[in-house]
């Protein structure tokens, strides 16, 4: 009668004492440039070393150009930040995957790609969106410096046991509704601090029929609710998606690996904190009119007018977040006119979303005021894309190829918007400034996307000619 | 990490709920490789208004920041709390905390605390009309109360925070006490069922 989080949990638990929080074991660190220097730092200092760091990986994904690797890099804090990392790395013994290295990419999509997330495990990294690596069946976190620090010197993390909550999709998604709209109806259910303390486990239908990518999206967003982690129970399409990676088990160690990882799933009659239901053939594309990943609605539908939103302190949120957007409420969103199109993000950078967002643009051309561009979420998932030709559909149509990073999904790169510039965005975030200094983000799946390069404006994709 | 003392000053109301990270301290700040010095970005957007309330010389120096729920949400970045810290702020009181931060923050020696919203309220306005009173955060006694005296409420903590806060203990020290336990746990168990990052070759050579 346990949840996989519960089992899981059990399953690292080296210390309980009553007073203190549990001490758990981590399988897994990944470390990139922006929030390791402080802590390898306080080690060197304390004369501590890296416990595991044959459990330990490092890439660099936030602020490495996108364009132009081979030239000169006009940055001296990045290419600082990077070369640190290049240095402690090798100091402390830690895999790293270097900029020039065809395995480099966003954290997030380099771990389950080289199948080093896998079922059961638990997976740390100093970054929010690590819930991205539930879709194995792990229990993924994001964590501060601090922690990184914890991990790196002992490989454990004092943590209070989570609440569960269990999100429940079910029905079957229209055509053109894509595991992005799953999330964000999710997150404009419960709210963006509806999921804190829990660890979400998303079941249903709707969610087994979502393959191992769009899995990843959902479970990707589970912090922009708020959640400690979110994450899915393996099953075939989870055993599909890792055989056969580089890190995944091989032979009798696979079929013994299969077994225990069966046993993951939480038991029938497992007791959530909270339970969420949402019926998937009524969701609709989604796009967000706000400052805030649950300021969302379907495509056919209006900015809201902030009289209607409930108390006083709600419609300030709605009137602040319209004024700082420039919109204005009964605004169609189909009408909003774009300035820029971003395709990437450790959100929707997999070669399934390049695909979807080719089959939008495929014989078309991005609209004459829109700047487009997509960026892979790896160094391999460009290579795959580049393998089926993907790079020339989206060239062709007038998108920029670039190569591997988090990139305008954060703008610590040379990918930012300029002031006042409006964006579809296929990344997880819509705060202010979020993609340059007063840049306005609007976030959507990858085929949204697509079709709104092409348009110059958000169109619903349910009704866009598809290749 | 620095002991928590308990806090006596003033309060800047952040009246403003879902108040996320990267507004705390934007992204394009977080290429250094120190941990001090992130101060003068805090809310460096925000800032750039002259009407915000840190911009408010009436709330200059206040040691406690009083803001809507889900405080912090977003992004992991402890660089948030180092630029709260840097700033001068020592206690956060809000109805809600998002959880990475609020971890963030107890690892720092940044104490957040939370009240009813109702409470916060109350505090929001107070602050607002009396820039100048003094209200009192302590830790030991779990207490938030007006220097007046006319408004105190105590406040939940999980007691492990606490004690490492008022004793400024360092939790990576404490966890490698436990060395013995950790070592035994990878006894323990298969740790060949986990994948190990080191490329085979490395790892037999």
């Amino acid at each position: 009668m346990k949840t996989i989080a519960a089992k899981i949990w059990e399953q690292h638990l080296v210390r309980r004492e009553a007073g203190l929080p549990d001490l758990l074991y981590i399988d897994l660190h990944l470390v990139h440039e922006v929030t390791s220097p402080q802590a390898f730092e306080s080690l060197r200092l304390a004369g501590r070393r890296v416990r595991r760091p044959d459990r330990t990986l490092a890439t660099v994904d936030h602020n490495v150009p996108t364009t132009g690797r081979d030239l000169p890099w006009d940055d001296p804090l990045s290419i600082r930040q990077v070369e640190t990392l290049r240095a402690n790395c090798a100091e402390f013994g830690v895999p790293f995957f270097d900029i020039a290295d065809p395995r480099q990419g966003i954290v997030h999509v380099v771990g389950p790609e080289q199948g080093f997330s896998q079922p059961g495990m638990t997976i740390v990294c100093g970054d929010s969106h690590t819930s991205t690596h539930g879709a194995l069946g792990a229990l993924a976190f994001g964590i501060g410096t601090s922690e990184v620090e914890h991990v790196l010197a002992t490989q454990t993390l004092p943590q209070a046991p989570p609440r569960t909550m269990a999100v429940e999709v079910n029905g079957e998604l229209a055509r053109g509704v894509t595991a992005k709209d799953v999330i964000l109806n999710v997150i404009n259910a419960i709210g963006v601090g509806g999921g804190t303390g829990h660890v979400v486990e998303y079941r249903g239908d709707v969610v087994r029929a979502l393959s191992m990518e769009g899995r990843m999206t959902v479970c990707n967003m589970s912090i922009e609710a708020g959640a400690r982690a979110g994450l899915v129970a393996p099953d075939d399409v989870a055993f599909a998606w890792l055989e056969g990676r580089p890190a995944s088990p091989a032979g009798a160690a696979w079929e013994r690996a299969l077994d225990r990882w069966r046993a993951l799933a939480s038991d029938e009659d497992a007791a959530f904190d909270a339970v969420v239901e949402l019926d998937g053939a009524a969701l609709e594309p989604c796009v967000t009119w706000g400052t805030n990943p649950a300021q969302s609605a379907p495509v056919t539908g209006r900015v809201p007018d902030p009289a209607d939103a409930s108390g006083e302190a709600a419609r300030e949120q709605t009137a602040r977040a319209l004024r700082y957007m420039d919109l204005e409420p009964g605004a169609a969103l189909a009408d909003i006119p774009l300035d820029r199109v971003f395709i990437g993000s450790c959100t929707n950078s997999r070669l399934e979303d390049l695909r979807a967002a080719a089959a939008c643009v495929r014989g078309r051309r991005v609209a004459n005021r829109v700047r487009a561009m997509v960026v892979p979420g790896s160094g391999l998932v460009k290579a795959a894309a580049e393998a089926e030709g993907l790079d020339e559909v989206f060239r062709a149509a007038g998108f920029e190829w670039r190569d591997a990073g988090c990139s305008m999904c954060l703008g610590m790169n040379p990918d930012i918007l300029l002031p006042g510039e409006r964006c579809a965005s296929t990344s997880n975030r819509n705060f202010e400034g979020r993609q340059g200094p007063g840049g306005r983000t609007h976030l959507v799946s990858p085929q949204m996307a697509a079709a709104a390069a092409i348009a110059g404006h958000f169109v619903d994709v349910r009704d866009w000619e598809m290749d | 990490m620095r002991r928590f003392e308990t806090v006596r000053g003033g309060a800047l109301p952040l009246n403003r709920a879902d108040v996320d990270t990267d507004q705390i301290i934007p992204a394009k700040y977080l290429k250094r490789i120190e941990r001090s010095g992130f101060g003068e970005f805090l809310f460096d957007d925000w800032r750039k208004d002259p009407e915000f309330v840190l911009n408010d010389p009436a709330f200059a120096g206040a040691p406690v920041l009083l803001a809507g729920a889900n405080f912090g949400c977003g992004s992991s970045r402890e660089h948030a709390p180092w630029a709260l810290e840097d700033h001068g702020f020592r206690a956060l009181i809000a109805p809600s905390f998002a959880d990475i931060f609020r971890n963030n923050c107890a690892k720092i020696g940044l104490l957040t605390v939370t009240l009813a919203q109702a409470d916060v309220e109350f505090l929001m306005a107070r602050a607002e009309e009396l820039p100048d009173a003094a209200i009192v955060v302590d830790l030991e006694t779990q207490t938030v109360a007006t220097a007046d005296g006319a408004f105190r409420r105590s406040f939940e903590i999980d007691p492990a925070v606490r004690r490492n806060l008022l004793e400024g203990l360092d939790a990576i020290g404490l966890t490698l006490e436990r060395e013995d336990d950790i070592a035994a746990f990878e006894e323990r168990r298969a740790d060949d069922h986990y994948p190990s990052t080191v490329p085979a070759a490395e790892e037999s050579a």
